[in-house]
């Protein structure tokens, strides 16, 4: 076993027991795991079982073993940061809809509720 | 439209650190248009402009944090359609937009669903852009006039107003991103099959705050709005978007 291939082991491990931990105190949803749980098992197999990156190397035509690893490793975070994008997105419309209704629902309790207008939001302690 | 059989107009203001000006822009929408309800959107400003507003005598929505003019005008448009308003009209609180050709804008939704108050529809026109952004404004304009099937000369306008069918569309579907206000707002209403018309205003300059020009600028407008109209034309929509507008317009009715 190369120092190379021990790296790959002591990541893969490291990966999971942060995963791990994460996932039991509930600071990450399963959802967002599952990808990191891959990536975990996949370094600490290359760890075990060093000569299945030379065979995956040569299975795809490239001459160096890291390369491979570089490749994968690019591919691997363009695809978390993608779902992260499309995530974050989702969770904008929401809060911009919650926003627009708190918005509204303000205006009403105003209206309605009060029969006065409320003073605005509490950035500014300055009387008008 | 001040008869008391007209259509009921709310003229929604988005307002982002307005405190400069809104309150003239609400004393000559009231001054010039009696019969308007005005709603001021305040889009999580920092600044006095939802107290100024409310002194000025309009009603005030005031959003928690900033949402950008398509998230403040959705808010509108809600309470437009909430509160059984035939006609909702935008103007800016930012003092360009004259209230005076409002009643011109509400007559023409007589025949069509949303109005434009647009630049550069007529001789003598003192508005000018150069440079990428007026191209970016030729080429919107070519391509939205293209789509709505009807001469646009200022698809950024964002003086507009819409009538009922165009209000239930806004209220759910009014775009927040990058041109989505105008451009790809447009382009929704006219794939469900909203008619779209425009009247030639002339526009003012900005009463406070200071216009973002300069080339880079300019030249990062004419590339955003490519992407943004771009995305407007190939863009989805979710598969129960026409069969739920349906639902609201026979429950309106």
């Amino acid at each position: 076993m190369t120092g190379a291939h021990a790296i790959g082991l002591i990541v893969g491990i490291a990966i999971i027991v942060i995963l791990f931990e994460l996932l039991r105190r509930r600071r990450m949803r399963e959802r967002y795991a599952m990808a990191w749980l891959v990536i975990g098992i996949g370094s600490m197999l290359i760890g075990v079982f060093p000569g299945l990156l030379g065979e995956a190397t040569r299975a795809v035509g490239l001459v160096l073993p890291i390369n491979l690893v570089f490749f994968v490793g690019l591919i691997v975070l363009l695809g978390l940061t993608s779902q992260l994008s499309y995530e974050l997105g989702l969770a904008e419309d929401r809060t911009r809809a919650l926003a627009e209704e708190v918005a509204l629902i303000r205006l009403e309790i105003d209206e309605h509720i009060n029969g006065e207008p409320v003073e605005p939001a509490v950035e500014s302690d300055e009387a008008p | 439209m001040d008869s008391p059989a007209g259509p009921r107009v709310l003229v929604i203001v988005p307002a982002w650190n307005e405190e400069a000006c809104i309150a003239d822009t609400i004393a000559e929408i009231r001054a010039t248009n009696p019969s308007v309800d005005v709603l001021v959107v305040d889009d999580g400003s920092a600044d006095q402009t939802a107290a100024r507003a409310r002194e000025a005598g309009a009603r005030v929505a005031i959003l928690p944090f900033n949402v950008g003019v398509g998230g403040a005008m959705r808010t509108g448009f809600r309470y437009a359609l909430r509160n059984g308003y035939d006609v909702a009209a935008q103007i800016d609180a930012d003092g360009q937009h004259d209230p005076r050709f409002l009643p011109q804008l509400v007559a023409e939704l007589e025949t069509s669903d949303v109005v434009i108050g647009a630049r550069f529809a007529h001789k003598g026109d003192t508005y000018v852009a150069r440079g990428p952004r007026r191209w970016a404004m030729v080429l919107l304009a070519a391509v939205l006039s293209a789509v709505a099937g009807t001469r646009l000369t200022d698809a950024t306008s964002g003086y507009r107003v819409a009538g009922r069918r165009a209000i239930h569309i806004f209220a759910e579907h009014y775009p927040a991103e990058y041109l989505g206000d105008t451009v790809e707002s447009l382009v929704i209403a006219v794939r469900l099959g909203c008619k779209i018309t425009q009247v030639p205003v002339d526009m003012r300059v900005r009463a406070g705050g200071t216009p973002s020009q300069s080339p880079i600028r300019a030249a990062i407008y004419l590339f955003r709005a490519v992407v943004a109209l771009f995305l407007a034309l190939v863009r989805r929509w979710p598969a129960d978007f026409e069969q739920g507008l349906a639902e609201a317009l026979r429950k309106a009715a």
